[in-house]
């Protein structure tokens, strides 16, 4: 841990500090009071029903959204006034929900795309060569248009993109959303092991049963508001979490 | 045959000069989403700058091209940051009257300065031919031809081949993705409408020896580059090309055939025709220009 992410008293402050968070659109409020942190090294998820904000969530964190009210602090330092694309600059990486992927352009020139910040691009040839032996089925399509690879390979390309960033902290907006089973468990796989391979991770998932088994710990997000936290273990033993997310 | 040559070879001339305005068009269209219906008069700033730095100090357009063309991009960025972004984001309408609001103003504030005078711009290329193959071609407009292309292909490498031309194409693609790959979007605006503008003002310098000057002549162009643009497929920059190259081809030959007046009938009915049966243009993407985050 860097020591600008250390308090004055010694106790680590998280790589993420979200604090009574509030984002509408127009009249509309999407986020209550939403405080959420991730530590280095920590995988966290936040579930939450259709519309609950846990994509606002993420955006705002980005800084695709604005916040109106609370803070974020990043690495120790408040990131409002702080546009998107320098958030990413800094590490904080996001990959989206639906994938996102430049559609005209070729695999790799969207991988290449990943490592635009200075401090990525530093190091593209070996995060490339990184991401290629991650996600094999990339190199073989390297010239292929994105917008013409299948569901499970643009999710593997989003993926493979947001690691080219060189994340401080990754977050993921539903990578397996609307792909078959099969692939939803390939994608699943990959993304344990990003996480197994020490990339510190913030993810939205409807596949709860599966994403408890690699994070530590949990929120849950109900109509804008924070409604649940606490550890993995925890949230797979709660009442409310089974019923409304595990189909229990 | 010697006739038909001559022909083509005029279209393609004047094809070339329409290229020049129609590839910055479409690239601000395929980029920004805007319809920057002010296009030509920055064409028309150039003509001006062409006079003046001629009529004052004797410079001849081919030398202060080099100088004009910055000035219209430090222009095109003074535009881009107080009425372009500004609009964007906002309903269509208002980044339609933001543009076309900017045409007026310019066409005004040239009249105002300038009168409605019809000025012109003479040097040695003006009225001079060489002769190719039995075909005879006008120097002015053989140079602007190939300043161009030129154009056109040194704009081609930079999006296809550089890391930074590959960020602006990702704009065009996804907005809000390419902000998470950490590129600043509203960078990127900047600089495609400072360059297309640019683009637009050098057209109007390599023109001046060539064409009349007046405060509304960019309108006398216009339609003729939407029409190209989105004959080429909108946002396309090789489309452009082909297109403006092939509006001219007709325009001569239709011109040539049944008299000029007609010349313009013919490349709208090419363009309806081409709409019908390939809504999306020569090079267009179906859908390309909702892709936009
Ligand atoms: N751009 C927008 N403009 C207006 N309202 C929006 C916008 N984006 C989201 N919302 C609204 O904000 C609320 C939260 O949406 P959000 O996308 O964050 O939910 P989510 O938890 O990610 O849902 P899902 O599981 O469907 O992805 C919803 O009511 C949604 O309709
Ligand atoms: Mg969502």
């Amino acid at each position: 841990m860097s020591r600008s992410s250390r308090s004055i008293w010694g106790n680590p402050l998280s790589l993420l500090e979200v604090t009574k968070l509030g984002v509408s659109y127009g009249d509309m409020i999407a986020l209550h009071e939403v405080s959420v942190s991730v530590e280095e090294g920590e995988a966290v998820t936040v579930l939450g029903a259709n519309a609950a904000g846990k994509t606002t969530l993420l955006r705002a964190i980005s800084g695709l959204v604005p916040a109106r009210e609370g803070t974020i602090l990043f690495d120790g330092k408040p990131m409002d006034g702080v546009p998107a694309h320098e958030r990413v600059e800094r590490g904080l990486v996001q990959v989206p929900e639906g994938r996102l992927v430049f559609p005209f352009l070729s695999v790799e020139d969207n991988l290449m795309l990943g490592a635009f910040t200075r401090r990525a691009r530093a190091r593209l040839k070996s995060s490339l060569e990184r991401v290629y032996a991650m996600f094999p089925r990339l190199p073989e399509r390297r010239a292929q248009l994105a917008g013409s690879l299948s569901g499970g390979e643009q999710q593997m390309l989003a993926l493979g993109r947001g690691l080219m960033a060189l994340p401080r902290l990754l977050m993921l907006d539903e990578p397996s959303l609307g792909l078959a089973p099969l692939l939803v468990q390939e994608v699943m796989n990959r993304v344990a092991r990003i996480r197994f391979e020490g990339v510190t991770v913030l993810i939205v998932e409807q596949n709860v049963k599966q994403t408890l088994k690699f994070v530590d710990r949990g929120y849950v997000l109900e109509n804008g508001w924070l409604a649940l936290s606490g550890s993995a273990k925890e949230l797979g033993a709660s009442d409310q979490v089974r019923r409304a997310y595990l189909g229990m | 045959m010697q006739l038909v040559l001559q022909i083509v070879a005029n279209g393609l001339l004047i094809g070339g000069l329409y290229a020049l305005l129609a590839v910055g068009l479409t690239l601000i269209f395929g980029v920004l989403r805007v319809v920057n219906f002010a296009h030509a008069e920055f064409m028309m700033l150039g003509m001006y700058g062409a006079y003046w730095l001629w009529s004052i100090y004797g410079l001849d357009p081919y030398v202060s091209v080099f100088l004009i063309t910055p000035v219209v991009f430090l222009l095109g960025v003074a535009v881009d940051r107080l009425v372009v972004q500004r609009s964007i984001g906002k309903p269509d309408v208002t980044v339609v009257f933001a543009t076309l609001g900017l045409s007026i103003l310019l066409q005004n504030a040239a009249l105002t300065l300038w009168r409605a005078d019809i000025r012109s711009v003479s040097t040695f290329a003006t009225g001079s031919v060489f002769v190719v193959g039995g075909v005879r071609l006008s120097v002015a407009m053989t140079v602007s031809f190939a300043a161009a292309l030129l154009f056109a292909l040194g704009l081609w490498f930079f999006l296809t081949r550089t890391m930074y031309g590959k960020a602006i194409q990702a704009v065009a693609q996804n907005r809000r993705a390419a902000a998470l790959m950490g590129i600043d979007v509203k960078r990127v605006y900047l600089f495609t409408y400072s360059v297309a503008v640019a683009a637009a003002g050098a057209m109007g310098v390599l023109v001046a020896p060539i064409f009349t000057i007046f405060p509304r002549v960019g309108q006398t162009h216009i339609v003729t580059i939407f029409v190209i643009v989105v004959l080429g497929g909108l946002g396309s920059v090789p489309g452009a090309v082909v297109a403006a190259l092939l509006v001219g081809i007709i325009r001569a030959g239709a011109g040539f055939l049944i008299g000029t007046a007609w010349g313009e009938l013919a490349y709208f009915a090419v363009f309806l025709l081409v709409l019908i049966v390939r809504p999306q243009g020569f090079f267009g993407r179906r859908g390309a220009e909702v892709y936009g985050g």
